[in-house]
């Protein structure tokens, strides 16, 4: 496995530019998630990674050595498409056995018989070895796609929305096989996504792309806790997190539109005006809270129910445990977790109070 | 519980996006249309229906009015057409009448209308050329297509949008307007009545239609699996073979029954282009209507034997053609 | 508003059921989900409802009417489709408008009409846009307001929100919730996201394989699943499911030497369903379990996930099972730990493996 480098890569396509002075580092055996909304450049980004595209300026390294030059076959990476990538006329065997029979290659069929029977036995597909990969359903082809990208050991593990076009519960599955074949082989890997539920969930590091360029690189703890602008802090988190303008007064910050006060951080550093993020799970009911709201809306999840509180104009999101039973119009009093609030400046940054 | 299992039936029932009302009045029009269905059907069959029995008809039977729908059938057409024959002087005859001994079926049926065999016409020769010309053209003409198409479908080429109309516009000519420049252009090249000329002149006008078909084909087919192929460590070619040809078989059937019909059927450039040496089957069939009687069983024998391996291929890759010209429409 | 009743409503497709025979009664004012995986019957269910799906068997009764055999337009119902179905070259206003001039409504009334919905909505800006010019939420809310102009005694949604990125949905969730709130007319709402189901429904009719498996509040489906099916499809992750033999108030679990003490009120019940020979399945939420180095069950840590708020551990107990367990934010254990937990007694639940179905606690005494 590698250490794969991006230095300063930039990409431009006709009209737009896809990738702005990239640059970051996945470790040698790294689970490294990129995460954004749809084109931010996560996709072009893989695809420079594998060489089907070529960067306009920068370079690409894997343990230091220069791949810019190299074709994909050359690179020794293996892609795992979101679909469309296992060979409709080829059985599940064929298809394992596919880059194994590669020219590069020259394995032995006895070998390859052996590689391709582990590797599905390690992902629970030795049932489906002589199926034609028409007869699969979604997971399983998923299945087979990641097998064909483990059956060899290429430098580096890129994955392109593998889980996005599954149902809700086969990609929660898959998820967790996912970081576990990840973990115990020690594969270097670099998982596109837009879904942040993914990339919490999986990641050992993420970095956050938008409209080409990276604005925060980070554990999922980072840029959960520490997000460095408010539409990092809107994209993680789900319920999405509480962000309203607010205003400060000496000692005292006012959301816009609502009675909800709150003291100031650290005295006077914040300016007039910024944004406040709280995130839903630090707003807490409590019949001796400081704040009052009417409940306009509950809407139970099972595990948790999210509450839609309205104060003045509006509306803040409480996220509490359990199936609650709260009558819909009541007046309720609720507490802020004050020490959890985020703020950012009105063009978006984080401030540190 | 496994937790890997997964939810539900593997395969969905399929929820029609339509209203349907089964009335027993609907019922009823079904069956009319089933009922229309079938007429018009007859109606379009009749020609090929009459130009079968014709070819087995005696010469008697073709032209007793009304037309004769049961009748003996016999070869005599088909005698005719693959033959050159001269009449016997009637001593002759007799003299062959009497001691029919070592004759074989053809032979004997000549006899029975007073004919003697001298050897296969013009036609037999005509077919093979028909085989050759429109087989080998055909066999170029999807062959360079495919690779033409490939590139203007993956790579970006400069110019694509224009070369692939200055493409097809070679088609919008209707070919009666450039018979005779070719003519004279064939004849300064010495390609007149040659096979190569006929090759390369369907070939050509194939060319156009085969791009454009093909491409169509091939967009349909996701660039992903190239991609996943030359990650995988295979070059581009290697892909090409491995991975788009054997996606493609539904259009390259498709385009092979079509650039194989039209070569096969072409009579105007043949009629000017050719003579003898490379004179196809459609030419000749029109010309035995205009020499001497006509032998209207022999014409039919002729359009029946030409027919027949176009419907043979058609029907051998009609699965791939359903596929192929649905195209677009229906993705798994 | 209205009540919707199927009295043995059935569809077969040839010898294929799409729908077995169901009984349903739905309150005036109440919002009802079909919930199931793709092909359970749900939305074949709803277009019988809706008239455009003829029945094969049963009867539909619409505020005490029979509408079985009435067209879709004679039903006074309203239908919202998962791809909006906006008629491409009206703007955004007129296709508010064209049910209600469709009825040969004055003008007047249109346009008082076509206001109201439009303020409920908060769509004024959008009013002169074609739908092609939209956002898809925008376009959702133009193809809501379009179905409330008409004040249909029952609204009838498949999948509205199937077709917006997930961040979106979960506003737009709230925002039809809201507005069901704010109107109450009766809902019947069809979806495969357990998610949208248990935060919308008044009540959850959890269908598969063409059948009801399921009536029930969120409360109700989430917390006393009636049977494997239900347990598993509500929740994410579903709740745990372990399979074990029952004796002398002890589950037996297969791999690690899990043993499992029964809680008193569970014990004859459990007695009695393992006459049939059949083993249990113990069930239980992810919440329900509590990480504890005094534990009496075991795990080996599979895969931990962090969530935002939370984080899920994932314990393999056996070969073939992973259990899950919610926690809040950890330093995640490393793989093949070995992890002890206790289920909460109280919200710990029993199935019968062979028929699936919730096994119900005996209160004696």
């Amino acid at each position: 496995m590698s250490h794969v480098e991006l230095q300063h890569i930039s990409k431009n396509f006709p009209g737009v530019t896809a990738l702005d002075d990239v640059s970051f580092d996945v470790k040698d055996g790294e689970f490294f998630v990129l995460l954004g909304p749809t084109g931010a450049g996560k996709t072009t980004t893989l695809r420079v990674i594998a060489g089907l595209e070529h960067q306009d300026a920068g370079s690409i390294l894997f343990d230091g050595e220069a791949m810019d030059d190299l074709t994909p076959s050359d690179r020794d990476v293996a892609l795992v498409f979101q679909q469309y990538s296992l060979y409709p006329t080829m059985s599940v065997f064929d298809n394992l056995a596919f880059p194994l029979r590669s020219p590069l290659r020259r394995k032995s069929a006895a070998e390859i018989r052996k590689k391709v029977e582990e590797t599905a036995e390690k992902l629970r597909i030795s049932h489906l070895l002589k199926r034609k990969t028409a007869h699969l359903s979604g997971g399983e082809m998923q299945r087979v796609s990641i097998g064909r990208a483990i059956v060899r050991s290429p430098r580096v593990f890129l994955m392109d929305e593998p889980l996005s076009n599954l149902d809700a519960k086969l990609r929660e599955a898959l998820r967790i096989e996912l970081q576990h074949l990840q973990k115990t082989q020690g594969s270097t890997t670099l998982f596109v996504t837009h879904d942040q539920i993914e990339a919490l969930t999986m990641a050992d590091r993420i970095a956050v792309l938008n409209e080409g360029r990276i604005i925060q690189v980070g554990t999922p703890e980072d840029i959960y806790d520490r997000p460095a602008s408010s539409f990092i802090a809107q994209l993680v988190g789900s319920p999405r997190i509480n962000l309203y303008n607010a205003r400060r007064e000496n000692e005292v910050t006012s959301i816009s539109d609502s009675n909800v006060l709150l003291p100031a951080p650290g005295g006077s550093k914040l300016p007039a005006e910024f944004m406040l993020g709280i995130r839903p799970e630090n707003v807490k009911p409590d019949p001796n809270g400081k704040f009052t709201g009417q409940l306009v809306l509950a809407e139970p999840l099972g595990v948790e129910t999210i509450l839609h509180i309205q104060s003045g104009q509006r509306t803040l999101l409480s996220l509490v445990p359990g199936i609650t039973s709260y009558h819909l119009g009541d007046v309720m009093k609720f507490n802020i977790a004050y020490e959890h609030i985020h703020y950012f400046g009105l063009n978006g940054d984080r401030l540190q109070p | 519980m496994a937790t890997f299992e997964e939810i539900g039936p593997r395969i969905p029932v399929v929820e029609p996006i339509r209203v349907d009302k089964v009335h027993p009045r609907a019922k009823l029009g079904r069956s009319i249309r089933v009922i229309v269905t079938v007429i018009v059907t007859f109606i379009m069959i009749i020609p090929v229906l009459v130009m079968i029995m014709t070819a087995f008809k005696s010469r008697a039977n073709i032209v007793t009015p009304p037309p004769k729908v049961f009748f003996k059938p016999t070869l005599e057409g088909f005698l005719y057409l693959f033959t050159d024959r001269s009449l016997f002087s009637p001593s002759n005859l007799e003299a062959a009448r009497a001691n029919p001994g070592d004759l074989n079926y053809w032979q004997k049926l000549a006899l029975s209308v007073g004919q003697k065999i001298n050897g296969p016409s013009d036609y037999v020769g005509r077919l093979k050329n028909s085989v050759i010309i429109a087989g080998t053209s055909t066999l170029l003409s999807v062959i360079l297509g495919l690779f033409a198409a490939y590139a203007f479908s993956r790579f970006k080429v400069a110019g694509k949008d224009d070369l692939l109309f200055f493409i097809l516009s070679t088609r919008m000519l209707p070919g009666v307007v450039v018979t005779i420049p070719l003519f004279l252009l064939y004849k300064q090249l010495g390609w007149n009545d040659t096979h190569i000329g006929m090759i390369i002149l369907y070939t050509v006008f194939n060319l156009s239609f085969s791009v454009w078909l093909l491409k169509g084909f091939i967009d349909e087919i996701p660039v992903e699996y190239e991609e996943a192929a030359l990650v995988d460590g295979y070059s581009r070619l290697q892909a090409f073979f491995k991975i788009v040809l054997p996606q493609a078989v539904n259009g390259i059937a498709a385009t092979t029954v079509f650039c194989l019909i039209f070569a096969w059927n072409e009579y105007a450039f043949a009629l000017m282009l050719t003579s003898e040496k490379a004179r196809t089957a459609p030419p000749s069939i029109a010309t035995m209507l205009g020499s001497g009687g006509l032998e209207w069983s022999a014409i039919a024998a002729g359009s029946l034997g030409f027919l027949i391996p176009v419907a043979i291929v058609t029907f051998a890759l009609r699965d791939y053609l359903l596929r192929g010209v649905t195209f677009g429409a229906v993705r798994k | 508003m209205s009540t919707i009743e199927l009295r043995q409503v059935e569809k077969k497709f040839g010898d294929l059921h799409a729908v077995k025979p169901l009984d349903l009664t739905i309150q005036d004012g109440e919002f009802i989900v079909l919930l199931g995986p793709s092909g359970c019957g749900k939305t074949t269910t709803l277009r019988m409802i809706s008239g455009l799906e003829t029945v094969s068997g049963g009867t539909i009764w619409l505020n005490g009417r029979n509408v079985t055999w009435l067209h879709p337009s004679e039903r006074d119902i309203a239908f919202v489709f998962q791809f909006y179905a906006l008629y491409p070259h009206l703007t955004a206003w007129r296709n508010i408008a064209f049910p209600l001039q469709a009825q040969g409504e004055s003008r007047e009334t249109v346009e008082k009409r076509v206001d109201e919905v439009v303020k409920l909505l908060q769509i004024e800006h959008v009013l002169k846009a074609h739908p092609g010019q939209l956002s898809g939420g925008d376009q959702q809310r133009v193809a809501l307001a379009r179905a409330l102009v008409r004040r249909p005694a029952a609204f009838l949604m498949d999948e509205p929100l199937g077709a917006l990125d997930a961040d979106f949905r979960e506003s737009m969730r709230s925002e039809i919730k809201r507005l069901h709130v704010l109107q109450h007319a009766t809902t019947v709402y069809v979806t495969h996201d357990q998610i949208e189901a248990m935060a919308m429904g008044d009540r959850i009719v959890v269908m598969s394989e063409a059948a009801i498996q399921q009536i029930g509040t969120p409360a109700e489906v989430y917390n006393n699943p009636t049977n494997l099916f239900v347990a598993r499809f509500i929740g994410s992750p579903g709740m745990n499911l372990i399979t074990g033999r029952y004796a002398d108030g002890i589950v037996q679990m297969a791999g690690l030497d899990n043993r499992y003490a029964v809680p008193q009120v569970w014990q004859s019940a459990l007695r009695k369903s393992m006459n049939d020979g059949s083993e249990i399945v113990v069930g239980f939420r992810p919440e329900a379990a509590q990480i504890n180095d005094g534990g009496k069950l075991a795990g080996k840590v599979y895969a931990s996930e962090m969530q935002g708020s939370s984080a899920v551990l994932h314990l393999t107990i056996n070969e073939n099972e992973i259990i899950h367990i919610r926690t809040d934010r950890l330093i995640p254990y490393p793989i093949d730990t070995l992890v002890h937990f206790d289920i909460n007694p109280q919200m710990v639940r029993f199935f019968n493996l062979k028929t699936e179905a919730a096994i119900k606690p005996e209160v004696t005494q």
